[in-house]
């Protein structure tokens, strides 16, 4: 519960709100591991703490990448953080991405805006292992093509490592050559077997809601699907009640779940 | 080569559609081809067919007054590409502007429109199967009025 010192070893300017934090720990005798999906708790000294996922290793080393976005006090003050300054972290805490599940079978993966930095340590660990998989799909929305996320990376999973990326953003201006309308209108662009087939999404709510729709409409079965989601946490270990999402709690026994099985409780307003 | 019935027999679109009506539809269609940059309608112009697009990309664009083109929506390879030919009074919404080198089967609507007037069989096949397209482009239209990926308040 108490935050260990971490250093910014570096700052990776992603979009015009969106920076990756390359994180390493002070002590480096301390080992941290953790699976993709899962979170940390970063703690910006005399501002506050936030739930980061972690968006990948860190080249060589042992720390974390996270990627964040600039939408309140904290996580502004996070993305400002030049190199060497301090972070408090907790974590990592929650569940993974069913990475093993997924052997042997075609893998979908839908992300909106920053819902593409806790899908890329899935997407990593699909790849260090490529000929356990069958067709790999990356379908990607943002809002902008300034709003896209790791960019440059798409080519490579492209062409090295044979993965279906398409993007789409939601408008576009005639510089752009993509696609533009939204994430789910790219499922049908992409071949995978849905009777063989699991599915991984990250992003706003609604826009999860209908890409679970759109997956279903495509054959895949629901208990072939799942989701991350997000609430206000605080503890981040289950004690507080924060998070809670009907009779789960996010951070502990999330974020990431299977969508059958918190399907009633997507649509329930008050939740 | 393939003769354009036989693309379109194996089109969803055209799905389960009976013989006499896929030839008839057929006989209204022909293969076009729009190089990249190449406007396919303008804004305002009489709707007088629709696409099936074979290959490559077209975006569609509105361009308010002053401002650049903004594109809302492209249509890709194996889609349909207008649908303001069925719909009073018969005028395109948007530029329609191929972004690459692109393929397509026109279809000629007005034609399609008075067959569907005397064969109302006919017209409510077609509206079946148009209907979900513009319902999905409705539901990504309201999905992209809300902004999902800005920010919160």
């Amino acid at each position: 519960m108490v935050p260990r010192p971490f250093r910014v070893k570096t700052v990776i300017q992603e979009t015009h709100d969106t920076a990756t934090l390359d994180l390493q720990p002070e002590n480096p005798e301390e080992e941290f591991s953790f699976s993709p999906g899962q979170f940390n708790m970063l703690y910006v000294f005399g501002i506050g703490e936030v739930p980061i996922s972690i968006s990948g290793s860190s080249n060589g080393s042992d720390g974390f990448f996270h990627t964040i976005r600039d939408v309140g006090k904290v996580t502004h003050a996070l993305i400002n953080l030049r190199p060497g300054e301090k972070v408090g972290l907790r974590g990592p805490f929650g569940n993974p991405w069913p990475i093993e599940e997924g052997k042997g079978k075609d893998v979908v993966i839908m992300a909106g805006g920053i819902g593409l930095a806790p899908l890329r340590p899935a997407l990593y660990a699909l790849i260090s292992r490529r000929d356990q998989y069958g067709d790999i799909s990356l379908l990607y929305g943002s809002r902008t093509k300034e709003d896209l996320l790791f960019h440059p990376e798409f080519e490579i999973w492209k062409k090295k490592h044979g993965i279906q990326v398409k993007d789409t953003i939601d408008t576009g201006d005639r510089s752009w050559k993509g696609n533009v309308g939204v994430v789910t209108t790219l499922v049908s662009r992409v071949s995978f077997d849905p009777s063989n087939c699991i599915a991984m999404i990250c992003g706003p709510e609604i826009m999860m809601k209908f890409s679970v729709l759109e997956l279903v409409h495509a054959g895949l079965a629901e208990k072939n699907i799942y989701i991350t989601m997000e609430r206000n946490m605080k503890c981040a270990v289950g004690f507080c009640g924060h998070c809670q999402f009907g009779p789960a709690f996010i951070c502990k026994d999330g974020p990431v779940f299977r969508y059958d099985r918190i399907k009633p409780f997507i649509s329930t307003r008050e939740l | 080569m393939k003769t354009l019935e036989s693309v379109l027999i194996k089109h969803p679109f055209f799905e389960n559609l009976d013989e006499p009506y896929l030839k008839l539809i057929t006989g209204c269609a022909a293969n076009v081809k729009f190089e990249s940059g190449q406007f396919i309608y303008r804004q305002g112009e009489e709707a007088n067919q629709f696409y099936i697009i074979r290959q490559g990309k077209v975006a569609l664009e509105v361009c308010p007054p002053g401002k650049t083109p903004v594109t809302v929506q492209t249509v890709n390879e194996g889609e349909i590409l207008g649908w303001a030919w069925l719909v009073p009074p018969y005028r395109c919404h948007f530029d329609a502007q191929a972004t690459e080198l692109t393929r397509a089967i026109a279809l000629d609507g007005k034609c399609l429109r008075q067959k569907c007037e005397e064969d109302i069989k006919l017209g409510y096949e077609l509206l079946k199967r148009l209907l979900p397209a513009i319902g999905r482009t409705m539901e990504a239209t309201r999905l992209q009025l809300v902004d999902v990926y800005g920010k919160r308040d």
